[in-house]
């Protein structure tokens, strides 16, 4: 199921028949391109709109009136600085250890397994199985794990003789941990689908002539696979930079780590200083905006649908 | 000599580690569903039993919070599935102009962390003025989970041969003939894996879900999220446990299904 969401199916056959033409595709087009233009882009620019608000003459809490005020900007950019630091320090070394471990894993199932279809397929729903269990349980889970009297920590604390006050839940060791682990299957799925599609007669001609298994991998193998690691590291990467609940203090963070999520839940849903909210969302769009154009112009793959 | 070690050896034992690293905090929710906990809080191991899972209604309010996580994800998945549906026929059947537009109107969506969607979607109804329920959760849903159905129903359009459809015509079906009897039996598969795609994500949506209910509705991962503060009840883990169970037997039937009928045309051939 998941699994096909990410175009894990056989290479698209290439067909030689014309491609239709006429009115009817906008039947077929419109229904859906109005529902996200009404439920998408309005809200975006609503968002645009509420961020320039100004607090109500009033004065009341939660009450604003349209003008052309940046103060929040300034407000959300000075002050949830360290947020919007963490929030794309952790999202960029998330990114980084998903890819180093998600590489190997879908090597092995793309590559390795092909004789096996049944035992790839099996091993691929392995892969993906943390989807189907709930986010914020497996979250939990990972919390019980680490709290500072588990069994666990006991463990890692004789292992490698640390005192006693060592803990890890809290630090942004465990919050890096828990974005790894509940976004790695959006990884592994795009890489899988590049290296299950590479043609291995190539990596042998490479081998043929002499290339070591190091350059085989660097020249051949990484650049034919590129595709696979653009599309993992952006779906890795962009919900990361949003995401507020692993670094929530009833997850696996602590007041030290909350990232531009949390304050966009608190101020919203909280303080119903919606102007602020509003700032800190439209600075975290444009910033992911920005990334992803540069690093898509860089690597040369437009085409990522 | 030691590029065959690495692939006989290394990799497998690799691979081993890191599906056991994926699955440790499944196994401890599924177990920590049998736990013999008393009242809310369900860290420490207290024995085993079936009670939680023979008497998961005891707390009315998980099974309140698993049925409208049913009722938002059914309604949500059958909007985006025949809305997504439409979407991918037309992506990949016919030639129109403004290609890129649709395709980036689909992309941004996916691209779009959650806490803005949430943000921007709600403050659109507060300015709005319509306040918040049922209807507010569904229709966020049903834009998040639009593009993923298009992805997933695209790619299965991709590998329908147009020779069947232009075979049918040819033999005197009418346009609506060949698509109920020819293109959607055809398609089905991919829209089935579309549509669980969908409800997946919409039955585990929180953030966006969090910031669309008002207080108003309370979801399955609201439920978890709330009671994260005072100790998630071990009743959780049983609806998470089989919410899994069932999506695993679900994957796996599917897949040793496929693999017997290809076996059988192989037998066939």
């Amino acid at each position: 199921m998941a699994i096909a969401g990410f175009n894990t199916s056989a290479a698209p056959k290439q067909s030689s028949t014309p491609l239709k033409t006429g009115k009817f595709v906008w039947v077929l087009l419109l229904p859906g391109l109005l529902y996200l233009g009404m439920f998408f882009m309005v809200p975006l620019v609503s968002l645009l709109i509420t961020s320039v608000e100004t607090p109500d003459a009033s004065g009341a809490i939660g009450m604003y009136q349209y003008g052309f005020d940046l103060s929040s900007y300034q407000h959300v950019v000075i002050d949830y600085l360290p947020q919007i630091g963490r929030s794309f320090g952790y999202a960029f070394l998330a990114t980084v250890f998903a890819l180093l471990i998600s590489y190997p894993l879908a090597y092995f199932v793309g590559v390795k397994l092909r004789t096996r279809p049944l035992i790839q397929k099996l091993t691929l729903t392995l892969v993906v199985a943390p989807f189907f269990i709930s986010f914020l349980l497996r979250t939990i889970a990972w919390k019980q794990i680490f709290a500072d009297d588990s069994v666990t920590m006991g463990f890692i604390r004789n292992l490698f003789h640390l005192d006693q006050t060592f803990h890890f839940l809290g630090t942004p060791g465990a919050v890096v941990w828990g974005l790894v682990y509940n976004f790695i299957p959006f990884m592994t799925l795009p890489l899988y689908t590049s290296l299950e599609r590479l043609d291995l007669r190539l990596l042998e001609a490479a081998g043929d002539l002499y290339a070591s298994p190091a350059s085989v991998f660097t020249k051949v193998t990484l650049p034919l696979t590129m595709p696979g690691v653009i599309s993992g590291t952006l779906l890795t990467f962009i919900p990361i930079t949003g995401d507020y609940v692993n670094a929530s203090r009833d997850f696996l963070g602590s007041s030290d780590t909350s990232m531009i999520g949390n304050m966009v839940q608190a101020d919203f849903l909280q303080n119903s200083d919606y102007p602020s909210a509003s700032a800190m969302s439209a600075v975290l769009m444009g910033v992911i905006l920005l990334i992803v154009t540069i690093y898509v112009r860089r690597t040369g793959t437009e085409d990522l649908l | 000599m030691r590029n065959l070690r690495l692939g006989r050896f290394v990799l497998p034992v690799y691979t081993v580690i890191a599906l056991v690293y994926l699955l440790v905090p499944i196994a401890y929710t599924i177990a920590f569903s049998f736990n013999d906990s008393k009242g809310r809080t369900n860290t420490l191991w207290q024995g085993f039993t079936l009670d939680k899972w023979l008497n998961v209604c005891v707390r009315g309010d998980i099974c309140d919070a698993v049925g409208s996580s049913l009722l938002i994800s059914g309604v949500s998945t059958l909007v985006a599935t025949v809305l997504g549906t439409a979407m991918a026929i037309a992506l990949v059947r016919y030639s129109f102009k403004a290609r890129s537009l649709v395709s980036l109107s689909l992309f941004l969506p996916m691209a779009t962390p959650e806490v803005v969607m949430g943000a921007g979607l709600a403050g659109l109804f507060f300015n709005l003025g319509t306040g918040y329920g049922y209807l507010t959760v569904i229709l966020a849903h049903i834009m998040f989970c639009l593009s993923f159905v298009v992805v997933t129903v695209k790619a299965r359009v991709q590998t329908l041969d147009p020779v069947l459809e232009e075979a049918g015509a040819d033999l005197y079906a009418s346009p609506r003939e060949v698509f109920w009897r020819i293109t959607f039996p055809l398609l089905l598969p991919g829209i089935v894996s579309g549509a669980l795609l969908s409800f997946a994500l919409s039955f585990d949506d929180f953030i966006i879900t969090y910031f669309n209910s008002g207080g108003a509705v309370t979801t399955f991962p609201m439920y978890i999220y709330i009671a994260a503060s005072k100790g998630v009840p071990a009743e959780a883990n049983v609806i998470a446990s089989a919410v899994f169970l069932l999506a695993i037997l679900i994957v796996v039937g599917t897949q040793i299904g496929s693999n017997l009928r290809q076996k059988r045309i192989m037998a066939i051939k």
